[in-house]
């Protein structure tokens, strides 16, 4: 028998302060290869710093995290060649076309056959007809599917996606949902996904974390996890950790 | 190092420069504005003066190389501010991007800019005012070396203090050519400055080409032992300057400025 795979990303007692301030405090969680996490919480519960800190732009004040069994301390550039991530705080340049942007990022995750690769996802991302149209004269909907497009570049096995479908319409997010899915299913990546809207994340997460003052204070099921907690839906029960951050002074 | 990546931030300024006449436009507009301004001057002062040196390859000549070290630090932090004003750090940093990669792309970039402003120089300097490059035989070569060497020095290092200050810090890049240009002898021999000015130009690399310069337009040999001093100076300068910019690029992984950076996220 084969020995189990690594998980795809391992967070190891993550840590994280500025000044006085824990961001995040001793959070431990892994992706496996095939499955969608949800990384969910009221705003400043630490989710972006935590991204951050897997995409090695935060250094991490304490903890360890490993892409695909690389420590991210001790190899950045090979821990983040197999990862990519899309995030609606973080657009393309506005001043290259779209067609420029997924060459540049084609080239900067070494891409092979970066022609074939840009006509694929230019189709998948319904941008066949903006390819060259500049970045920054999109739509917030177009530009969001860019950034998905440039995301799925590398085919990477690590994708961190921050709200992706937060300036979509409901048909294309629907799409973008699938494809994802689609993806995850064939056992080639795993995701880490964050959003507020549980309707969505209910219907693609198979696992859900919740963060509160930078811990994480609730994890399982998105269908099952709303019942065990006495409430009926994901978005009561994020209304009610929500309300115990507040009530516990959270909001950074 | 990996090929690929630094070829995607060279990548990323051609096309910029490409699409946008704008950004080109100033690499040969100001060349040729000093062209015409201090040839006419040293065109006049050939005339006036008395003295029987040829200002044209002396004060010319000076500017012009002066004006190839301008182009060539701006070369570096143009292509730097690029992603500053596109906020383009997160995206590029959360790639396998190593630091010393994007600096070899900044590097490669101003290469191709500042060639294409000395060629513009050479060819317009000639037809316009007469005067041959080739005036300084071979040691046109470690002129340009240096220069060269002490631009890119200072452009990195400028990028680092913008990355550890801020875009609005951009101010304090612009006028450092003109700082520095009256302590390095670039008019007039280092001899005529006072003692405490003198002690700079010493451990200044462009203070030993525009000596040396002087020297080989009065017909002396070229102080080679002088401009090898110069060029060491100038190496070591470009290894301090870019472990300046390693140094703060580690600052603001730990600070998370890198992941947040913007004019009103440096204090």
């Amino acid at each position: 028998m084969s020995p189990p795979s690594p998980p795809i990303l391992s967070v190891e007692n993550l840590g994280k302060s500025f000044g006085p301030l824990q961001a995040v405090d001793g959070v431990s969680f892994h992706v496996s290869r095939g499955e969608i996490v949800g990384l969910l919480g009221p705003n400043g519960a630490g989710k972006t710093t935590t991204i951050n800190m897997i995409l090695g732009v935060l250094a991490p004040s304490s903890g360890r995290i490993a892409i695909e069994g690389v420590d991210l301390r001790a190899d950045r550039s090979k821990a983040l060649a197999g990862a990519n991530f899309a995030a609606v705080y973080a657009p393309l340049p506005g001043n290259l076309t779209v067609e420029q942007n997924l060459r540049v990022f084609a080239k900067l995750y070494d891409v092979d056959r970066i022609d074939e690769r840009i006509e694929a996802l230019l189709a998948t991302y319904d941008l066949l007809k903006y390819r060259r149209s500049k970045a920054g004269v999109l739509s917030s909907g177009e530009q969001t599917r860019l950034s998905l497009a440039k995301a799925m570049l590398n085919r990477p096995r690590l994708l961190l996606l921050d709200e992706p479908t937060a300036s979509i319409d409901p048909s294309a997010a629907r799409d973008i949902r699938a494809g994802i899915a689609g993806l995850v299913e064939c056992g080639h990546c795993g995701v880490l996904w964050t959003s507020h809207n549980m309707f969505e994340v209910e219907a693609v997460c198979d696992r859900v974390l919740f963060l509160s003052h930078g811990r994480i204070v609730l994890e399982g099921d998105p269908k099952r996890l709303p019942g065990e907690h006495g409430v009926a839906t994901l978005d009561d029960l994020f209304v009610s950790v929500a309300h115990e951050d507040l009530a516990a002074g959270g909001a950074e | 190092m990996n090929r690929s990546r630094v070829s995607a931030i060279v990548l990323r300024i051609l096309y910029l420069y490409r699409g946008s006449p704008q950004r080109v436009f100033p690499i040969f507009i100001w060349v040729a504005v000093d062209i015409l301004l201090w040839g006419f001057l040293t065109r006049y002062l050939n005339s006036v003066s008395q003295s029987g040196v040829n200002f044209v390859p002396a004060l010319l000549g000076a500017v012009l190389l002066w004006d190839f070290l301008t182009r060539v630090m701006q070369g570096v932090t143009m292509a730097f501010f690029e992603d500053v004003w596109s906020r383009n750090f997160l995206n590029l940093f959360a790639t396998p991007l190593r630091i010393s990669e994007y600096l070899a792309g900044l590097v490669i970039a101003a290469i191709g800019a500042s060639s294409l402003s000395l060629v513009v120089m050479i060819v317009f300097a000639r037809v316009a005012f007469g005067l041959s490059f080739l005036t300084y035989g071979v040691a046109l070569a470690p002129f340009v070396g240096v220069l060269f060497l002490t631009g890119i020095a200072m452009g990195v290092a400028a990028a680092g203090l913008v990355l550890r200050l801020g875009p609005a810090s951009e101010w304090l890049i612009w006028p450092i050519p003109m700082i520095v240009s009256p302590f390095a002898g670039v008019f007039y021999p280092v001899a005529v400055l006072p003692g405490w000015m003198r002690a700079i130009a010493a451990i200044l690399p462009p203070s030993y080409v525009f000596e040396g310069m002087r020297a080989v337009v009065a017909g002396q040999p070229a102080p080679w032992m002088a401009l090898f001093g110069g060029a060491a100076l100038a190496l070591a300068y470009l290894v301090l300057a870019c472990l300046f910019f390693a140094t703060v690029y580690k600052i603001a992984i730990r600070t998370g400025l890198i992941a947040r950076y913007s004019a009103e996220s440096v204090s």
